[in-house]
């Protein structure tokens, strides 16, 4: 057992969704370096519940940076200071002896706090039921190889689709857009042969629905890039864009 | 002691030639005609590959579904964490391949221990699967020519494997989830977030709903259906440590074993040999690296016990790539648990390496030299990325440490050629039931079982249960649901009733620990015997002690946890046993008294070729054991050789 590190946490604790909040400090010794982030909360909360208390509600799930349920701000950024790192993936030797760690949920009109520091993320999945999708019945697909994809494009429409659905890009944006999620979902299906029949009536169709759950524009500050943890480029943005403004000079 | 059915257990397989089955069944199996079906309503549980593809393509077929997960969206399944790839019998690669080769090696990955008919079926779908998958938009690797790329797979030596970087379960699970979304759309898919299944709701012997209970709110509901399917993956969390996230659980299973479904081999369990190994006392979970990796790194350890040279400056005569040595035809890409059992033997015999011995190397320095590292980043870059954010160290540098962990359950509830368990309209499907992988499954096979039984199974033999049974109208308001209901609050409302002094947490480490010790990698008579007896009493333990702060009547995780820890509290018990009644070694299953002079598992086809199935019959009890004769009439039984 190396050094370990003692911390103050300064953690929102919100009861539901009706109550209000405040910050909680709480004291925390032995923190190993090689803790992930999630664990040094499992260590409060195990302190947290034995001296009967109830511990910090956080989401999380697979703990391998690929499910996207966790996600907290820590010192005012989505995800902590590593470049392209889930929370759950953040570890403690990251952090120095004494440091204190603000930690609170995503801050966004579209993303409700539920608990603590879980927040309701469902405008997500109902942007996704607008249309992110390809209509293609079970049974319908020719051979695989029948549709050739160039390799450049496969590797684009691969980084698009490799967002993790997490809403750190709208909690660190300062007009709380979902942008970078809805550009990538875009991409994907509009780099791919598969996804052109729809992508005008995709592109129209995600946006609307985007406005409709109050996340703010785009004004191109470029902090949704700095905080996504699976690297998806704003230039997705663009293209998102390009996408869109196709749809509005097509005629019939 | 334990009562043993004098009944076989039906699979209802079809006779004939095995690659005729399915052909014959699709066309025997009854219909639903366009406009009966929107009479029905079908209840999914699980969101993952099986439960997503399940209520696409049920719903596409003009069913209504009803979805539930447990996450805060049907995207989070941990079917998304899977890394490697799927197996498909296309022989794009023109190496060998074939339908029948796909079958024959996964009948023999799983020990001879799978039922025939089902595994060619899989190998059979497996070729649409890529079909539709790729139709959907999932961006599988390709070729510069524009054609679909392929990879090798421990158990194989051919390039079957599909794969999206190392995000294939991720992209498949998207595709899956989109393809539900559409449908949800459409208005024929309800999915319903944040809701854990408490309990299963039998009317006249069907299945006929679902108990839950609202995660944010705590509030407890009933949701009546035609049709139940389960699909709610395996229960590796009983280990504790292990590579599911953190929610999967055995509750929605264990339930509906409690209400009459048998339990199949749940002694089946898989340990996965490239793990990163835990740090300490604190790890709340392992993190798989994947089998793709023994593509290009090469397994080894010290040749002296106790070199405390950093690892990259053991020069290659002080090596031992143990794989390669003792397996020299299939080398670094022996199957599952043939590996794991190697890395132990080393670890045990004293030549394991980093702070606790027992970790061994994983080294690419090799790949390196020849493919050069943009090569290797291109492949496996964000295994690397991910290893280096967990341990500290680069791989690019120095080689991995890596040990064995429990990453697939292959038991799981018994169910008929169908997928249809013991409870009529009940269907279980994915890693819940126990059908296809035998007694270990080969790397990229688990993805492709997901999606056969939920896009290409599920919905013809669905049709056979609508239109061949008499299922009388049910609401809720039926006795039987408010007895469910009622059982399901009581036990939540115990739980937080109980309020003692020991965390659930440390119980679950204690449940853990003595599985892993007792019934993990190596099992024994002695040792499980006890093991029984430990469990009875944590379980009785946890009934006096547990403490859950709170109420339930609000979003509670840690009760979540107790309850799915009680259920494991029970279930741990019917693995031990079945473990201890199966005196043979196969697969994932490994009884020290049955090895050979060379320590392989040394199985009984004379007294153990079946599936024991399990019929509760109270907690505490000696279950009831069903037994369901395997034979093997297009794989001839063999010792399995890697060698």
């Amino acid at each position: 057992m190396g050094p370990t590190l003692s911390l103050t946490l300064k953690i929102w604790r919100q009861p539901d969704s009706q109550s209000r909040g405040s910050f909680e400090t709480y004291h925390l010794d032995g923190v190993s370096p090689d803790m992930s982030f999630l664990e040094m909360l499992d260590v409060l909360n195990e302190r947290l519940i034995q001296e009967g208390d109830e511990p910090v509600a956080f989401d999380h799930d697979c703990r391998e940076g690929i499910c996207g349920a966790c996600g907290m701000m820590i010192n005012g950024q989505a995800h902590g200071p590593d470049a392209e790192t889930t929370t759950c993936q953040l570890h403690m030797r990251r952090f120095h002896d004494g440091d204190t760690i603000v930690i609170e949920p995503w801050r966004a009109r579209a993303f409700p706090v539920v608990r603590d520091l879980v927040v309701d993320r469902s405008a997500f999945d109902r942007i996704m039921k607008s249309g992110g999708y390809i209509s293609v019945n079970t049974g319908n697909a020719a051979d695989a190889n029948a549709i050739l994809v160039p390799h450049d494009d496969s590797e684009r429409a691969m980084n698009a689709a490799a967002c993790i659905g997490c809403g750190a890009c709208v909690a660190a944006c300062k007009n709380a857009s979902a942008m970078l999620f809805v550009s990538a979902k875009v991409s994907h299906l509009a780099l791919l042969p598969q996804g052109k029949p729809e992508r005008k009536e995709r592109v129209s169709a995600m946006i609307a629905q985007m406005d409709r759950e109050g996340f703010g524009g785009c004004t191109v500050t470029e902090e949704c890039e700095a905080a996504c943890p699976a690297g998806i480029s704003i230039s997705n943005i663009g293209r998102l864009n390009r996408e869109y403004i196709k749809t509005m000079f097509a005629g019939e | 002691m334990i009562q043993i059915s004098d009944k076989i257990l039906d699979s209802k397989a079809p006779s004939g030639p095995v690659q005729d089955k399915w052909d014959r069944h699709r066309f025997d199996l009854k219909l639903v005609n366009p406009a009966n079906k929107r009479k029905f309503t079908i209840i999914v549980v699980g969101t993952g590959l099986a439960g997503a593809s399940a209520s696409a393509s049920l719903a596409e077929l003009g069913y209504n579904v009803l979805s539930f997960c447990l996450q805060d969206s049907p995207r989070r399944a941990h079917s998304i964490a899977a890394q490697g790839g799927i197996n498909a019998a296309k022989n794009y690669p023109n190496d060998g391949d074939s339908i029948w080769r796909l079958f024959y090696d996964t009948v023999k990955g799983g020990d001879f221990r799978s039922r025939e008919a089902n595994v060619y079926r899989l190998a059979q779908i497996s070729n649409l699967i890529i079909d539709h998958c790729t139709a959907l938009g999932v961006p599988f690797a390709r070729e510069y020519g524009g054609t679909l790329a392929n990879r090798s797979f421990g158990g194989a030596q051919v390039s079957r494997t599909f794969y999206a970087r190392g995000q294939t379960g991720q992209q498949l699970l998207l595709g899956a989830y989109s393809a539900m979304m559409r449908q949800v759309a459409r208005g024929k898919v309800t999915q319903i977030p944040r809701r854990e299944m408490l309990d299963l709701v039998v009317i006249d012997g069907c299945a006929r709903g679902i108990v839950t209970r609202d995660l944010v709110t705590g509030a407890y509901e009933t949701f009546a259906a035609d049709a139940v399917v389960l699909c709610t993956g395996g229960y590796g969390n009983v280990f504790y440590l292990s590579t599911n996230a953190k929610n999967c659980n055995v509750t929605a299973a264990w339930r509906c074993h409690k209400r009459g479904a048998y339990f199949a081999n749940p002694c089946f369990t898989q340990i996965h040999p490239t793990c990163i190994p835990a740090s300490g006392h604190h790890q709340s979970k392992l993190t798989l690296m994947s089998e793709s990796l023994r593509n290009d790194g090469r397994v080894w350890v010290p040749k002296q016990k106790g070199d405390t040279r950093p690892p990259n400056q053991i020069p290659d005569d002080d090596r031992d790539y143990f794989l390669e040595r003792r397996y020299p035809a299939f080398g670094n890409l022996v199957p599952r648990d043939v590996a794991s059992r190697a890395a132990k033997e080393r670890c045990d015999a004293g030549y394991g390496v980093g702070a606790t011995g027992y970790a061994v190397l994983l080294d690419f320095r090799d790949a390196i030299a020849r493919d050069g590292v943009e090569t290797i980043r291109t492949k496996y870059g964000n295994l690397f990325h991910m290893y280096d954010k967990i341990t500290g160290e680069d791989p690019y540098h120095t080689p991995m440490r890596i040990y064995p962990a429990i990453h697939y359950t292959m038991g799981g509830l018994w169910v008929d050629y169908n997928l249809e368990s013991t409870i009529p309209g009940l269907f279980v499907l994915g890693e819940a039931n126990f059908s296809d992988h035998g007694a270990n499954r080969l790397g990229a096979s688990a993805l492709m079982q997901g999606l056969a039984d939920g896009y290409f199974i599920i919905p013809y033999t669905m049709g056979q249960h609508l239109a061949t049974r008499k299922l009388t109208k049910v609401t809720t308001d039926h006795p039987a649901f408010q007895e469910a209901l009622a059982a399901s609050k009581a036990r939540i409302q115990h739980i937080v009733s109980v309020n003692g002094t020991r965390t659930v947490d440390s119980i679950h480490r204690d449940l853990g620990n003595m599985l892993w010790e007792n019934c993990g990698m190596a099992r024994n008579e002695a040792g499980l015997k006890a093991t029984i007896d430990r469990i009875r009493t944590l379980r009785d333990q946890f009934w006096h002690e547990v403490k859950v702060p709170g109420t339930g009547e609000s979003f509670n995780q840690n009760l979540e946890h107790a309850g799915r820890v009680a259920d494991f509290l029970e279930f741990g018990e019917l693995l031990v046993l079945d473990a201890l009644d199966r005196k043979e070694s196969c697969g994932g299953h490994f009884r020290e008294e049955y090895q050979s002079a060379e320590h392989e598992a040394q199985r009984d086809d004379q007294n153990y070729c079946y599936v024991a199935a399990w019929e509760f019959q109270g907690v505490g009890s000696a279950p009831t054991l069903h037994k369901e004769p395997l034979s093997f009439e297009s794989v001839h039984l063999a010792t399995r050789s890697y060698k």
